[in-house]
């Protein structure tokens, strides 16, 4: 069941727009713009956890919270002031909707790993830049090896990763006992497809490649 | 029964009995633990160890999480901080060690400063239990809430528990006695050391929040002596703050700061360390004037030695 409709996607970049008061969006925030609102108009339900573990360039991340009617539109235009609920990196305690506090990189995934465990069906979004962090890792190899069926991870792959993955950020996950599944991040179907694909007992990664 | 082995049959129990509670491990104690669906094992993963108790904790469990001092404070340490202190989730952490348990292992298994870097971050209570059953009162307790609980366990141990919380005055001296404030298992060797002086004596196994209004009741003369079985200087700034509008002076007793580069047994570290009686002995001499200034305490000659 997805969450109720309050805006649309044609509506995002103005809320973008509204947040950072640049009609150019940064590079950050266009890379994780289709796979944020597919999430949350197409794949979550309320019962739902997601984790956005790369916390930077939220912008897209709270225009599409502010489109689903989790923050109040009006707040946008406040981003990164001194009482704003929205900093440049989300913060739970203070932004409505949000799941956890990130901006370091590399502590979502392992935090979502202890909710999967909790019982949730859990996604979790990482970049491929951020999967240089090695504890990463850590939450990769656990999670496959013990079939954690219930967690998904977006990993959205703008090639940012100084020294890249050779051979693919998917053949990685693989080897550890994940089920992969690619996906052109601004296809909204195949973006749909893949993030609610079959898994059976493994857990599931979507690489969402985003050509920079 | 060691404070260790009564921790893992207290963690036992918890699993067995409240639904809240979850374990999580990192191969360290697995082997004395009986199986459980809420005990997850991470393998040799620290920083994951404590994002999965972060996850647990946002769902509504009581995470308990253990290892050895190094791995469950340092390790981990952006993870202590975000996972569990930005995120605002609770968790028990409880490390085994001390500060020199594992003498023969090198400084890799030492971690004398835990409770300094710990107490760093906000939010913590910091528990440093002298004895098996003080273990098993703060951990029942900590079990009830859903705040951040770090408990340090030792093998050295007094030879019997302090009953009640906070800072509990032992014995009394005179009115210009120094305060002699006794940490967790630092009490026998302090108690021998003090038996024939003129001070009070008072223990302290909850060391944050620290205990400010206890101990400016406690002082009745200036000289305050701080004696933790961790990095010296831990708890100093807290006793500058209870004693902010009065004149004092404090010694703080504790691990020296330093690349400690020797193996032996615990009591040789505790010697070299001037924490056994005869080092706490010279360092009190000195700083109630007894010694003259210059002279070396007892400590610097065991270790020259």
């Amino acid at each position: 069941m997805a969450i109720a409709t309050h805006l649309g996607y044609d509506d995002l970049p103005e809320l973008v727009t509204a947040l950072t008061g640049d009609e150019k969006h940064d590079r950050s925030v266009v890379s994780t713009l289709d796979v944020l609102w597919v999430l949350y108009d197409r794949v979550l339900g309320r019962d739902d956890r997601f984790l956005l573990s790369k916390g930077h360039g939220p912008a897209a991340y709270y225009a599409v919270l502010a489109a689903k009617g989790l923050v109040p539109v009006e707040e946008l235009a406040g981003f990164g002031g001194f009482d704003s609920r929205l900093g440049y990196h989300p913060d739970r305690a203070l932004a409505p909707g949000v799941e956890i506090s990130s901006g370091s990189l590399g502590h979502g995934l392992g935090i979502a790993v202890g909710v999967a465990l909790a019982g949730r069906r859990t996604f979790c979004l990482v970049g491929d830049g951020e999967l240089d962090e090695g504890s990463n890792w850590e939450a990769v190899q656990y999670a496959g090896r013990i079939g954690l069926g219930r967690l998904t991870v977006v990993a959205v792959d703008n090639h940012s990763s100084t020294y890249h993955w050779p051979g693919g950020i998917g053949a990685r996950f693989e080897l550890e006992g994940w089920s992969v599944a690619l996906a052109d991040g601004h296809d909204h179907d195949a973006l749909e497809r893949a993030l609610t694909a079959e898994h059976d007992d493994r857990p599931h990664v979507v690489v969402a490649e985003v050509l920079p | 029964m060691t404070m260790r082995e009564r921790f893992y049959s207290l963690a036992a129990g918890a699993l067995e009995s409240d639904p809240r509670v979850a374990m999580v491990l990192a191969e360290i104690g697995v082997a004395a633990m009986p199986r459980h669906p809420r005990l997850y094992n991470v393998g040799i993963r620290e920083q994951l160890m404590i994002g999965v108790a972060a996850g647990l904790a946002l769902e509504g469990y009581r995470p308990i999480v253990h290892s050895y001092t190094p791995f469950v404070v340092e390790r981990p340490y952006e993870q202590i901080k975000l996972d569990l202190g930005h995120q605002d989730v609770g968790a028990i952490l409880v490390s085994t060690g001390a500060s020199y348990d594992a003498s023969r292992a090198g400084r890799t298994h030492q971690a004398p400063e835990d409770v300094a870097v710990l107490a760093a971050l906000p939010g913590w209570t910091i528990h440093a239990p002298g004895h098996a059953d003080e273990v098993e009162r703060v951990f029942a307790k900590a079990l009830t809430g859903d705040d951040r609980v770090y408990i340090r366990l030792s093998e050295e141990e007094n030879h019997a528990p302090v009953n009640g919380d906070g800072l509990v005055v032992l014995r009394e001296g005179s009115d210009e006695a120094p305060l002699v404030v006794a940490v967790g298992p630092a009490l026998g060797e302090t108690l021998a050391a003090t038996a024939d002086l003129d001070a009070t004596v008072a223990y302290l196994a909850t060391v944050r929040p620290f205990p400010h209004e206890a101990l400016n009741a406690a002082l009745r003369g200036t000289g305050v002596v701080l004696v933790e079985p961790y990095l010296a200087g831990t708890s100093a700034a807290e006793v500058s703050v209870a004693l902010a509008d009065r004149p004092h002076r404090l010694l703080s007793l504790g691990v020296p700061n330093a690349e400690f580069r020797h193996y032996g047994r615990p009591a040789e570290h505790r010697a070299a360390h001037g924490l056994d009686a005869a080092g706490i002995r010279a360092s009190l001499e000195r700083f109630v004037g007894r010694v003259p200034a210059g002279r070396a305490p007892v400590s610097d000659t065991v270790a020259k030695s």
